[in-house]
């Protein structure tokens, strides 16, 4: 059985909050099977807020478990694409269709 | 300013002229789903650009139009003409943001602002109630665009960067750094290694672990691109392989990079910098072992790790097929057209040319001195170096050349606004776009075309009533057409309206005092009549006047670049007015021809043939050439040279603008390239001659200006054949 689990991450992405970020995705993620993450309202993402949710992805694939962002903010969209890491975070498009990490 | 800011305001204009493009197309071609790209792209770049050079007023604006194209291209909203109407004055605000960039001020004036203010309400209507769901058929389509396929681009640096953990600790975000790389050239592939970073419980948040492999074109140097990374230059390690590397440097990156060999040369070709097979092979020939594991990776599905996603990837690549596959080759094959240009510096160029009339002139006067030699050998020697001075002062005159086409292009814009405003339906027809000529001429004649073409929107069309009553069709038309012609390049600006009320204007200037009341006008000569400075002033009430400049000015203007301009109407059918321009303005091809002791050269192109002067014609100033009477001028006589007649006078017969006429001349001397050095101020008002030159011997010929010659030819004849012999105009053609 699975449970849903949806956080939504209200600060910025970035180092100052990179700690308690980590916490909070970690916890979020042992809570749950699956995980979805609600990005819309995060306006600023850096480096830091970047590399954590990689981890978290990661994290998930390693655990077995579900890891989605369902919604992002433009400038988190605008990053992950930068980064080339749409892929990689299987967002819901076409893309990521058969993705399954 | 400093050099980003002005990078950005120049690739900044040439997005907004592209948006500009777009859009217009996009009025005529509303379902062209590539266009609506193209200007979404346009803005998003200039969007982009403008957020790296900390310009928020700038981003701020585009951003609010970027969202509305965003949803015009995912069909969210249609178009409509409100609609571009509305994105094209948004351009004009963008223009009106990049002056006040340009001048170095922190914020637009309070009218600037109000403008863009009204606009974004505007722009309000046509956005989504929220931002979201927009977002993700753009994700889709970038993706389509970065994801590396097979495609290979050798011709980019291969950037490959690790940081160190302490660089997000000192305050540095690498991805700025990344960006801020964007801004040298492009990104064609970019992947990002997250391989060093520990699991999960030892991982610190506040550490950086992050890697990236970066394909970037770009036309700066290596020193450029390291310097991108010189506020973290002790923290990170940094690895540059310049474009077209050998495999080998690629496989020696691979090794000593710290990553798993397979896994990286994965992201190696997924960034584009290596093939499959170019990995495969290296990796065989290097080491047994990981072929192996490649040869796995490629045919058998690997245990479930963290490499997989590639393999997924692969996967996914075929899912999005070979529609994606074809995108990206287009857009590589774009990039690669425009990686071909270079910008040069204006005056650098003019120095060359400088420097190639200089070469020009000497390698004559060696011509010269090895003629006079009489060794054959020398002789040989020069002919062979003249010939390449030839062949080099071509090639360097070449690279001055541009199309009018960019030229043309901008009158779309006009004639849309002006038939707008003034209520009237009008095409624009451009043809010849692709006629080349001086850069400096293209742009000085923009101006005075923008003048003609008003001239014809405002004055020339009859409103859609008028033209249908007339039997027309009810849209007008304004033609702009540039072609060669012996030396000359010819752009004409027509309009298919009411052409020139010859009565008015006749009356207009006897009130003016221009003519006299009752003198004898032919057609044209009444016509000419428009190009009279007292004809153009704005409280004209005849249907001539024009805005700003007068037609006196638009004259005035071409004549500065040594051309002329003529105008031709048929009342009822159109009004066409021709310029004509010569090509070049530093060097031409020459004709040399002696009078008494002085040397003149006509220009090559206008030189028809050279005919024998029969002694029977020596009392007229004209004589039968096969049939057709030839007008000519006598040089000695012109302008007044002392001495003997020689035995044989010749003819040289010279073309322009379709009139025919003859020059007499003592000797003909031949061919001769000309460098063109303009006369001083104080003979500016000497009809007849063009320019000066230097021939090799050191003397100076002048150079003949055979249009006022052939038109001084055509005048005289006028002249006899009007009954009123005295005309009292100032500006007769010249």
């Amino acid at each position: 059985m699975s449970v849903n689990n949806r956080l939504t991450i209200l600060e910025d992405l970035t180092i100052y909050h990179a700690l308690e970020h980590k916490q909070k995705l970690l916890d979020a993620l042992n809570q749950a099977d699956r995980l979805e993450l609600d990005l819309s309202q995060v306006v600023e993402i850096d480096t830091a807020g970047l590399q954590l949710l990689i981890l978290a992805k990661r994290e998930a694939a390693r655990l077995n478990k579900d890891l989605d962002i369902v919604a992002h903010s433009p400038n988190v969209r605008q990053t992950l694409d930068f980064c080339n890491l749409a892929a990689f975070f299987g967002d819901p498009v076409v893309i990521s269709a058969h993705e399954h990490a | 300013m400093d050099e980003l800011t002005s990078v950005f305001i120049q690739e900044g204009r040439e997005q907004l002229q592209a948006m500009e493009d777009g859009l217009l197309e996009l009025e005529q071609n509303p379902d062209n789903h590539d266009n609506i790209n193209t200007i979404f792209r346009a803005a998003h770049t200039v969007k982009g650009a403008s957020g790296v050079i900390e310009c928020h007023f700038i981003e701020n604006f585009m951003h609010k139009v970027e969202n509305v194209l965003d949803r015009l291209r995912n069909n969210e909203i249609k178009v409509s003409s409100d609609l571009t109407g509305l994105l094209l004055r948004c351009c004009d605000q963008l223009s009106r943001l990049m002056d006040v960039l340009q001048a170095a001020q922190p914020e637009p004036d309070a009218d600037t602002k109000a403008a863009g203010d009204a606009l974004l309400v505007e722009l309000t209507g046509y956005m989504a109630p929220s931002a979201a769901p927009g977002g993700k058929l753009v994700e889709s389509e970038v993706e389509v665009h970065t994801s590396g396929g097979g495609v290979m681009i050798t011709d980019a640096w291969h950037i490959s960067v690790r940081f160190g953990p302490n660089v997000l600790r000192g305050g540095m975000d690498p991805l700025s750094f990344i960006r801020y790389l964007a801004t040298l050239g492009e990104i064609l592939g970019l992947e990002t290694i997250p391989d060093a970073m520990p699991p999960a419980a030892d991982m610190d948040p506040e550490s950086c672990y992050l890697g990236f492999e970066i394909r970037l074109q770009t036309r700066s140097s290596k020193a450029d691109i390291e310097r991108v990374f010189n506020f973290c230059a002790d923290d990170c390690e940094l690895r540059i392989l310049p474009p077209d590397s050998k495999l080998a440097e690629y496989l020696k990156l691979i090794k000593e990079l710290p990553e798993d060999d397979m896994r990286l040369g994965e992201m190696l070709v997924r960034c584009g910098a290596l093939t499959q097979a170019e990995l495969d092979e290296g990796l065989v020939s290097q080491q047994a072992a990981p072929a192996v594991e490649a040869e796995e990776g490629q045919d058998a599905p690997p245990p479930p790790q963290i490499g997989e996603i590639l393999i997924d990837n692969k996967v996914v690549h075929k899912a999005v097929v070979d529609a994606a596959v074809n995108k990206q080759t287009q857009v590589s094959e774009k990039k690669a057209v425009e990686a071909r240009l270079i910008r040069v510096q204006a005056d650098k160029l003019d120095q060359l040319i400088d420097l190639v009339g200089e070469l020009v002139i000497a390698g004559a006067s060696a011509n010269l001195l090895a003629t006079r030699s009489g060794q054959g050998e020398l002789i040989e020697a020069t002919s062979v170096l003249t010939r390449l001075v030839e062949n080099i002062r071509d090639s360097a005159l070449q690279l001055r050349m541009v199309q009018i086409g960019e030229t043309f292009n901008r009158f779309n814009r006009v004639v849309r606004d002006v038939s707008k405003e003034i209520g009237k339906e009008i095409d624009l027809v451009i043809t010849g776009a692709e006629t080349e000529l001086d850069k400096t001429v293209v742009e000085k004649i923009g101006d005075p075309l923008m003048h003609l073409v008003r001239n014809c929107m405002d004055h020339g069309i009859e409103p859609g009533a008028v033209r249908e009553a007339k039997g027309k069709d009810r849209r007008g038309r304004v033609e702009l057409n540039a072609y060669h012609d012996s030396g000359s390049i010819v752009i004409e600006v027509c309009d298919d309206g009411g052409g020139l009320p010859r009565d008015k204007i006749y009356n207009k200037a006897v009130d003016k005092g221009l003519i006299q009341p009752g003198q004898t006008l032919s057609d044209q000569e009444i016509i000419n009549l428009i190009w009279e400075p007292g004809f153009s002033t704005a409280d004209q009430i005849t249907n001539l006047s024009g805005r700003g400049v007068g037609m006196d000015v638009v004259r005035r203007n071409i004549q500065s670049l040594r051309g002329n301009c003529d105008v031709s109407s048929i009342e009822g059918e159109g009004t066409t007015f021709t310029i004509r321009l010569p090509l070049t303005l530093a060097i031409i091809d020459g004709f040399l021809v002696g009078v008494g002791k002085a040397s003149y050269v006509i220009p090559l192109d206008m030189v028809i043939e050279c005919i024998e002067q029969r002694s029977e014609a020596a009392e007229r100033d004209f004589l039968n050439l096969r049939g057709e009477v030839l007008p000519f001028v006598r040089l000695r006589e012109m302008f007044e040279i002392e001495g003997e007649l020689p035995e044989r006078e010749n003819i040289v017969v010279v073309q322009y603008a379709g009139q025919k006429a003859g020059i007499v001349v003592d000797q003909l001397m031949g061919e001769f390239q000309t460098v063109i050095k303009p006369l001083s101020s104080i003979f500016r008002h000497l009809r007849g001659i063009g320019g000066s030159t230097i021939l090799g011997t050191g003397e100076v010929a002048l150079i003949l200006d055979v249009q006022a010659l052939v038109q001084r030819n055509a005048r005289s004849e006028e002249r006899e054949m009007s009954l009123n012999a005295a005309l009292p105009r100032s500006t007769a053609n010249n």
